[in-house]
């Protein structure tokens, strides 16, 4: 937990900061082993253009097995599916899609959730209770309602998958974010901050959020990765990303009926899904181990 | 502990009566749109509003939404518009059949979760804790769409072993329930686990069972009596909130294995825009929620004695 007091006159830069914290990793090779999975995907998804592949939507020759030879030269290394697509391809941009919408949902979910809860902890009253009416709300829906009424009502697209994760996500980062900022803002640098005449706003902002950062990395990186399985789930029950470009989960739905005599169609993909969440969740469980050490 | 409940109870109504309004207000404010989805694509404008009219659609939206929520009270949502007959025709078969898939996915993670939590939890650091550890969080990061594949091509597949559907067209099957069950228990287990193993290990280092160790009471007997009715406490809220998550790993694992149940029929529903089908499955789903949070809050009262009187 951070409960040291921020002084901007010796305290390292931002990037000095960075440095250490990747440093304070090597404590735990759970994490190192988690952010490897994680920046192995992330370097495919950036690479994805200018890698020798082919193009994950042209229909080229259906039904090849993994390590096959193509017809004008080129290998499938994980053969193509049913309309002939290369798998790897697919995979390796279906990792762009999922990488930059469940980061962007995550993000949009947290600073919703962070601004929430700041403001429900710290001005508390009337603020706190509306807040907290509304949250409760939105947390007894079983989310996959949450996301079936809001997709099929707005329409399956990036932006109301976003909307979705932020409307389902936001309540329980609120919770928490509240509870720090509870036991936060008795602390005499808070009250220092008021007897300087800061606003409200300023304290928020620039006093409470970042010293309750601690637990919200760890949280963030839960999230991150259950938001990619979101976001692979929807794929797979028809409500999500839509067509042609791939999508994990779409990909496991479209080929899973061909399993009897093409079964590495779905499960390429499969494992896909599952290293990547395993890479969140076992930075999470590190990052975690190393909090707790402090 | 009545006041308790009674407060609970109200603040469950109040939720039930803001989701239920927004969920009315969200598929029957535009009422042509209604009308479009009951009479087809087809017809005409002259027609939809002679619906309208003899529907009583023309009553004040409140008098509406009023009359609605009585009608669903007594379990008349209306005509399935995908099905042609009653809602509640189909609703309930299919609630049971995922009551079945669900009851046996308890019976199955409850045992697993709380033995390995519990042994994991006894002694903080031990190879047991790291073995358990890992395995759940392996286990939930891969999802149900995930491992499903995976088992599907291992058992039915490759060993041949299972059926890959779960259809049961003709009638209950338990080499049919297998694989969905077994998805479900791998996906849910971890997270069970994992606060068994917390609340046991925050048991393990408190004063009372350092004194019943010293007092030299036998390590099994510390452990049976006074260790895990207290470390039991936090998993129980955790099992039963469960229900409200589950339901997504339900719609996946149904829809897998083409298993008819309330979870596919949420999804078909909304697929296909069947008004008052998908109003009445949200509803339900929306208050198996509800319901077990007040069950957890109300047994977590009753199991922890320290918040017992306060």
């Amino acid at each position: 937990m951070t409960a040291d007091v921020q002084n901007n006159d010796t305290a390292p830069s931002a990037i000095g900061k960075f440095f250490k914290s990747i440093g304070l990793l090597r404590e735990s090779p759970i994490a190192i082993f988690g952010l490897s999975l994680i920046l192995f995907w992330v370097i495919l998804a950036i690479l994805a253009p200018v890698l020798p592949l082919f193009d994950p939507n042209a229909p080229l020759e259906p039904f090849k097995f993994p390590m096959s030879e193509a017809r004008d030269g080129g290998l499938y290394w994980l053969g193509t599916d049913h309309k002939g697509r290369d798998i790897l391809s697919r995979v390796i941009f279906g990792a762009q899609q999922v990488l930059i919408w469940a980061t962007t949902a995550t993000v949009v979910a947290y600073i919703v959730g962070m601004l929430m809860g700041v403001v429900a902890g710290y001005l508390g009253g009337w603020w706190d209770e509306a807040i907290s009416f509304i949250s409760n709300v939105l947390l007894s829906f079983p989310v996959i309602v949450l996301y079936i009424i809001i997709i099929t009502y707005l329409g399956a697209t990036g932006f109301n998958i976003v909307l979705a994760v932020t409307f389902a996500s936001a309540p329980g980062i609120m919770r928490i974010v509240r509870g720090l900022v509870l036991d936060l803002r008795t602390r005499d640098y808070i009250f220092a901050a008021q007897t300087r005449g800061e606003s409200s706003l300023y304290i928020m902002l620039v006093e409470l959020l970042p010293n309750a950062r601690g637990p919200l990395i760890v949280d963030a990186c839960l999230r991150l990765g259950y938001t990619t399985i979101t976001i692979a789930m929807l794929g797979y029950l028809g409500l999500g990303l839509p067509p042609p470009d791939p999508d994990w989960g779409k990909m496991i739905a479209e080929t899973q009926p061909l399993g009897s005599f093409a079964g590495h169609m779905a499960v390429v993909p499969a494992a896909a899904i599952s290293s990547l969440v395993l890479g969140f969740n076992l930075l999470a469980d590190g990052l975690r181990e190393i909090s707790l050490k402090d | 502990m009545l006041i308790l409940a009674a407060r609970r109870f109200i603040s469950m109504a109040l939720i039930m009566v803001v989701i239920s309004f927004t969920l009315f207000a969200i598929f029957e404010t535009d009422k042509l749109a209604v009308a479009g989805k009951v009479l087809g694509p087809y017809s005409s404008t002259e027609q939809r509003e002679l619906w309208l009219e003899n529907n009583g659609y023309n009553e004040p939206f409140f008098e509406r939404y009023v009359s609605w929520v009585g009608n669903a009270l007594v379990g008349d949502f209306g005509d399935s518009i995908q099905f042609k007959v009653p809602v509640s025709e189909i609703l309930w078969p299919r609630l049971a059949n995922t009551a079945i898939l669900a009851g046996l996915y308890m019976a199955f993670m409850i045992p697993l979760s709380l033995t390995l939590g519990v042994i994991a939890g006894m002694k903080e650091g031990s190879f047991q804790d790291r073995a358990v550890s890992v395995g759940s969080v392996l286990t939930t990061s891969v999802p149900e769409f995930a491992s499903a594949t995976f088992f599907t091509a291992i058992f039915v597949f490759w060993l041949g072993w299972l059926p890959g559907t779960s259809a049961m067209t003709s009638g209950f099957s338990w080499a049919e329930i297998f694989l969905p069950v077994f998805v479900l228990v791998m996906y849910g287990f971890g997270y069970t686990t994992r606060m068994t193993r917390a609340s046991m290990a925050e048991v393990m280092t408190s004063h009372y069972i350092r004194t019943a160790v010293l007092k030299g009471i036998p390590y099994r007997r510390v452990i049976m009596k006074h260790a895990l009715r207290n470390a039991l406490i936090a998993p129980f809220t955790v099992i039963i909130l469960q229900l409200n998550w589950l339901l997504s790993g339900v719609i996946v694992v149904e829809v897998f294995f083409a298993y008819k149940g309330f979870g596919k029929l949420i999804l078909d529903s909304a697929l296909f825009g069947d008004i008052y089908l998908i109003e009445a499955c949200t509803l339900v789903a929306v208050f198996v929620a509800v319901f077990s949070q007040f069950i957890s809050d109300i047994g977590y009262t009753l199991l922890n004695p320290r918040i017992r009187f306060t």
